[in-house]
């Protein structure tokens, strides 16, 4: 009888989460406490507009199509510039940051200040409202 | 299209979470004391084992989907890197070898708590596709259980 509850138990918890999850995955958002990176920490140059700086692991499924979607707004805008660190490597800026999962994305402005974070996988439209949101108004 | 090492069918992986998830339900529901937990349990561990050390696309309930599933969808499926589902079988397999050890030690609550986990997992991976491999790696990071590449020099 133990078993059914643990199994009920487990259902219900995973709903939940799951849901949870389903909910606010790839959520854009504001960073408040904003901090400053630049091209020598993150080891690439910064996008002359904005930068999409992406936390991924090599365990990581959803940090490809992560990825990909931004290479293509990359593509579409030569303002905006991806740049893709291993978490493993790079274990001072995921402290620094406190990040917990992978795919987490850190939108930086035209001078390195992180304006937006996107943790979870991340969806197209959220990473273009990013975009229009943190670069200079025309 | 054979079975690959470094390549699956992410809708085999969420297949064979799903037939998972069931063993581990019925596992559970069975309970300690039942020989029919044990095998189910058993087999789940042993298929988990093919999964982390071979590929996830050689488990049994991939292979299953590859041959009675696949061909039946349309569509060409899409082909996805295996190492983020072949963590998360190490990870079940681990979960599995300490539900085990509960049912045969006789220490229940481990049974209940191993096997629960596994099936929390199995049920997120086959409901909402989750990635294990996507929280609990960068736990093992933090926690400094990744050697670090002396080049990088911390």
């Amino acid at each position: 009888m133990t078993g059914l509850w643990v199994v009920l138990g487990v259902i219900v918890v995973a709903l939940v989460f799951g849901g949870y999850r389903r909910l606010t995955d790839g959520r854009a958002r504001a960073v408040v406490a904003a901090a400053d990176l630049d091209a020598a920490t993150l080891g690439a140059g910064l996008g002359s507009e904005v930068t999409f700086v992406q936390f991924s692991s090599p365990v990581c499924a959803p940090c490809r199509s992560t990825a990909a979607t931004i290479t293509d707004l990359t593509r579409i805008h030569p303002g905006a510039a991806h740049i893709e660190l291993d978490v493993g490597d790079h274990i001072d800026l995921v402290s620094r940051f406190g990040i917990i999962r992978t795919p987490t994305v850190l939108v930086l402005d035209a001078s390195g200040t992180v304006r937006t974070r996107l943790v979870g996988p991340t969806r197209r439209n959220e990473v273009l409202a990013a975009f229009e949101h943190t670069r200079p108004a025309a | 299209m054979p079975a690959q090492s470094n390549r699956i069918d992410p809708r085999g992986a969420r297949f064979s979470a799903a037939i998972t998830a069931a063993l581990l339900a019925a596992s559970l529901a069975l309970g300690p004391g039942s020989t029919a937990a044990l095998v189910l349990l058993s087999v789940q561990a042993l298929a988990f084992t093919i999964g982390a050390l071979v590929g996830p696309g050689f488990q049994p309930w991939a292979l299953a989907f590859a041959k009675l599933v696949r061909p039946r969808l349309s569509g060409p499926p899409q082909w996805e890197d295996a190492r983020p589902p072949r963590f998360a079988q190490a990870v079940g397999l681990g979960f599995a070898i300490l539900g085990l050890a509960g049912l045969v030690s006789g220490l229940t609550p481990l049974f209940y708590i191993a096997t629960g986990f596994a099936l929390l997992a199995a049920l997120l991976n086959a409901a909402f596709n989750f990635c294990l491999g996507c929280e609990l790696y960068l736990l093992g990071v933090r926690l400094g259980r990744r050697p670090v590449n002396p080049e990088q020099g911390s």
